[in-house]
């Protein structure tokens, strides 16, 4: 098994950086075992997995910095590996945003390892695949899907004595369910920690109602339109909150050139720029959605605002812009935290006159990142609701919408869920913009 | 949990270039010395034949070992400073069995031979899991083993070789053209990407192939302050699959854009320094450019950027991957069905004629063989605006009646399973002689567009919208000046049938990409789109512009 254990871990990068004579060290050990299983056409496509891990040592003399890496674990390969790290160094230029190596910090504690996830055999991957594959054809219908597990850990220590050791685990599975006449698409998607959580079954047969519901699309005329976004029409495929979220970069703001500057220079940290009722935060130790506790330099991810009731709280700094603004820097490793409401998605809906459910939002693409405009398309499942009720299903279309403008149409936020290692409600959106039909389905 | 590490890349081309998920960034950093130690054929043989014996024993009607050392090189600056210089190893094999009329798969970084053994024997335990529910066996088209044999990317001066300061030396170089002319910022960037791969299956093949790419790249923006307005214009550059020899410019290699503009594009070398310097003059004009007002126009689209716009409307529908549903949860169907192909419905007009490749000199796809060991080769997909193929591998032949691979196996390095990808797929010239001046003079109320931007289209391949970098107003047979806010929407083959002219062969250029991403787990794949300056009647063009 290619995870090691925290102590072993440590004592292997110990003896790592006794070897260098550089006048600052720091190495991380990493890897893990990940495996797979795919199917389409109601049947297992591809499925495997991998095992690696690695080692790489970076050192600096002066600002002057090299990195070097290696994955076999004897002394003798150890020593090359900082030689050469250290050879490298000596020859680069000095690095003008150079920042000295962290001391020791203290780490939150995440709830990211599951025993349950790390046991995952292929006869497993192969059960859910098949329970998948013969729900959908008892019923008629065509899965393709996908499964990924994988465990993993990460070690950091340095010369100041900064020491960090995280183990995760992590199961991702999606279904997208479609009739054999290709008139019905439906999916679902999920992501656990604790892969006893996961029910291949419960999820096949949400992407398999969405399929048979949606068969006989009625097109609709684009334009502005009240939608009910489901988390994967928000978070999947890099999606309209992730794009957002990933966006709050100090330096780009206080460059000039984000949609956080501000007119005649400056940011607009502190503004309401969006609903009060939205509020995104980073918390690596929330029990549904853990995140890392550390980021690649050792630096610590802390619990941190970025929205607060409709204000852009916080932006994140890397060490040298913070030191540089004498603010302190932004541990983040990309997960976030999208507070909810009380309400079910069904609730949403209930308390729609007119408007559209979408479940999914597929090739999300930015057009200006001036206004954080982006595109895309509905995907496997999208209805017309009226009246409180899912009418009938509607053909895609494609949007035109900025996260920016959509979180200031806030009609109504529905009970978040993990999604994509975040958790996001589902949103209930006015006037959201759609521009042209689509005839995929 | 989802660790994302930012790896000094912020900034560079945010929202174009997705460099996150370049493959071999998984890879790690090495030594560039490293890069340079020469790949051991003799020992991958004894590897490869340690895991094909572990994978027969087991049980193996089939196996494929690949053993991969993939050496990458990226130089990232910006503005007078670099900010990174990273090189990485991967080194491993990759496993591929049929047991039982099912595929498995396993991967490991550990190169003994007890340790390859038991990677095959682990991908046949998968394998034959797999089997209980598999509805039919695999098929593979027969392949005749073709012995002991090498393919290398032919090329100048291997970029990996020269030394970081020439390389870093050019990129500032670059950086200061574009500061003089007004850039407020710049992110360059130097990709230099070398797969050296071993192939061998119990075909009786054993493929040793050294295969190189290279990509410079940028993004300029300039900020007005003032009114908080930025503008930025990205490198008319290509990936290409070539040596350093691409970074020195030719003349006879640039082709200048219509009069009226200042376009340049760049075949076979390119001029970092001077489209740096254009790029600060083009994002400049951006800030002032009027916005385009909405409404049908005809559309000239040149090479750098109707490959995109071939790669999602063409190479993707034709993937049979797709068409057959074997990707329907993730990057999609298409459109094409094989029932749709045999209605005999037009994809274009006459003048469209489409070819697939893997062979182009120059192109970034170019490999002499597959990833499952077979010799590439060139084959029509859209003759005179008519579907006549797809694209296709050993274990799809079958399903479409054929009992041959096309060659487009592909695998982005030794730890992910191969599977078909797009190989280069591109528009052929025009037959008559025709200049892009002379199209712009027969389009009343168009707009040329250089370069490729934004880009979407739905997951059957029907309803598309791109950008672009830099757009120019025609009107009456002139380019009039720069618009901005321009992004065109249309149906895939609504926009070929409405193709009426193509230039010449003289204005043929390859567009690349180093990105096209597919599969699960999502895999990137490099692949180039020829074509020459194409005209498209009566496009719906949207206008952008938003306030926040």
């Amino acid at each position: 098994m290619p995870i090691i254990p925290k102590d072993e871990a440590q004592a292997i990068l110990k003896k790592v950086l006794s070897f260098s004579t550089a006048d600052e060290a720091e190495a991380n050990l990493y890897g893990g075992t990940r495996g797979n299983v795919r199917y389409a056409r109601n049947t297992v496509t591809t499925a495997g997995g991998t095992d690696n891990v690695s080692l790489a040592v970076q050192v600096w003399f002066g600002k002057r910095s090299g990195v070097a890496t290696c994955n076999q674990f004897d002394d003798a390969t150890l020593r090359r590996c900082v030689q050469r790290a250290e050879e490298i160094a000596k020859l680069a230029p000095e690095d003008p945003e150079y920042m000295p190596r962290l001391g020791p910090q203290q780490y939150l504690t995440a709830p990211s390892f599951a025993a349950s996830t790390a046991g995952i055999t292929p006869d497993f991957r192969a059960q859910a695949a098949g329970d998948s594959i013969a729900l959908c054809a008892a019923k008629q219908l065509t899965a393709a899907g996908f499964l990924e597990d994988g465990t993993r850990f990460e070690a950091i220590r340095n010369s100041k004595g900064l020491e960090a050791y995280q183990q995760s685990t992590n199961l991702d599975f999606s279904v997208t369910v479609r009739t054999p006449d290709g008139t019905g698409s439906g999916y679902a998607v999920a992501d656990f920690t604790d892969a006893g959580k996961f029910d291949a079954k419960a999820l096949t047969q949400r992407a398999a109602t969405k399929a048979s519901s949606s068969v006989g699309a009625k097109a609709i005329e684009p334009g502005k339109y009240t939608v009910i976004l489901e988390p994967a029409a928000l978070v999947s495929d890099e999606g309209l909150i992730n794009r957002l979220v990933y966006a709050f970069d100090a330096r780009e703001a206080d460059e000039g050139r984000s949609f956080l500057s501000k007119k005649g220079g400056g940011t607009r940290k502190g503004e309401k720029l969006f609903d009060p009722r939205i509020s995104i935060s980073i918390d690596p130790t929330n029990a549904l959605a853990p995140g890392g506790t550390f980021d690649n330099e050792g630096l610590p991810v802390k619990k941190l605002p970025i929205i607060e009731k409709g204000v852009a709280k916080n932006l994140y700094y890397s060490r040298y812009w913070a030191q540089k603004n004498k603010t302190e820097p932004t541990g983040f490793t990309g997960n976030f935290i999208m507070e909810g409401g009380t309400q079910s998605l069904e609730d949403l809906i209930k308390s729609t006159q007119k408007g559209i459910l979408v479940t999914r939002l597929w090739y999300i693409r930015d057009v200006d990142p001036q206004t954080l405009l982006v595109t895309g398309l509905t995907r496997d499942g999208t209805f017309y609701i009226e009246n409180g009720k899912i009418k009938h299903p509607i053909k895609n279309m494609r949007f035109n919408e900025s996260p920016v403008i959509m979180l200031n149409n806030v009609e109504a936020i529905g009970r978040a869920q993990r999604l994509g290692g975040n958790l996001v409600p589902p949103l209930k959106i006015r006037d959201f913009t759609f521009t042209s039909l689509s005839d995929a389905i | 949990m989802q660790r994302r590490h930012f790896v000094g890349l912020t900034g560079l081309a945010a929202g174009a270039l997705f460099l996150p998920r370049f493959p071999a960034l998984s890879g790690t950093p090495v030594d560039v010395a490293e890069l340079l130690r020469p790949f051991d054929a003799a020992l991958n043989k004894r590897l490869a034949d340690a895991a094909l014996n572990a994978a027969k024993a087991a049980g193996a009607s089939y196996a494929d070992v690949r053993i991969g050392r993939y050496l990458n090189q990226y130089l990232f600056t910006r503005e007078r400073q670099v900010q990174n210089i990273v090189s990485t190893e991967s080194q491993g094999i990759g496993v591929r069995v049929i047991v039982n009329g099912a595929w498995g798969f396993w991967a490991t970084n550990q190169l003994t031979e007890a340790d390859v053994a038991k990677a095959a024997t682990t991908a046949a335990q998968i394998a034959k899991a797999n089997a209980r529910i598999q509805k039919e066996p695999v098929q593979l088209a027969p392949q005749q083993g073709y012995g002991e044999v090498s393919w290398k990317t032919p090329i100048q001066r291997n970029a990996l070789e020269v030394p970081v300061k020439e390389k870093v030396d050019l990129l500032l170089a670059a950086n200061a053209k574009a500061l003089d002319a007004g850039a407020s910022f710049i992110n360059s960037a130097l990709f230099q990407v070398n797969e050296q791969k071993y192939f061998a299956s119990t075909d009786g093949s054993y493929i040793d192939q050294d295969v190189h790419r290279i990509w410079p790249t940028f993004t300029v923006t300039v900020v007005d302050k003032a009114s908080g307005k930025f503008r930025s214009r990205e490198a008319l550059s290509s990936p290409m699959g070539l040596g350093y020899e691409y970074l020195v410019p030719k003349a006879q290699d640039k082709i200048k854009g219509p009069a009226g503009t200042d376009v340049i594009g760049y075949r076979n070398s390119y001029d970092l320094l001077e489209d740096a310097a254009l790029a600060a003059r083009q994002a400049k004009a951006k800030l002032t450019a009027p916005s385009v007002v909405p409404g049908k126009y005809d559309l000239v689209l040149d090479p750098a950027h109707l490959g995109l716009t071939i790669h999602e409307s063409v190479g993707h529908p034709l993937e049979l991957d797709r068409v057959l549903g074997y990707e329907a949860n993730f990057a999609g169907t298409s459109f094409a069905t094989l029932d749709w192909k045999k209605q005999g419905k037009p994809y274009g007009s006459k003048l469209v004629n489409i070819v697939a490749d893997k062979l182009q000199p120059g192109s970034v796809g170019a490999v002499g063989y597959d990833d499952e060991g077979v010799k590439t080769r060139e084959w029509d997909l859209i003759r005179d605006g008519q579907l006549v193929d797809y694209q296709k591998i050993r274990d799809q032949a079958h399903i479409v009646g054929q009992d041959h691979s096309d060659g487009c196996c592909y695998s982005q390095s030794w730890q992910d399973v191969q599977f078909q990808r797009m190989p280069n797929v591109s528009l052929r010239p025009g037959k008559q002689k025709l200049s892009v001046d002379d199209m712009i003079r027969g389009v009343d109320k168009g707009i040329y567009i250089a370069g490729a931007g934004s880009y979407s289209i739905d997951q059957q391949r029907y309803n598309f919208q791109f950008g672009g970098q830099t757009f120019y107003a025609i009107e009456k047979g002139k380019i009039t000046g720069q618009i901005e806010d321009v992004a065109y929407q249309s149906n895939t083959q609504e926009f070929w049938n409405s193709c009426a002219a193509i230039c010449d062969q003289s204005d043929y250029r390859l567009f690349g990409t180093f990105f096209d991403g597919k599969g699960q787990p999502s895999q990137s794949s490099a692949v180039a789109h020829g074509s020459s300056t194409t005209r498209f009647n009566g496009v719906n063009v949207i206008n952008t512009a938003r306030k926040v």
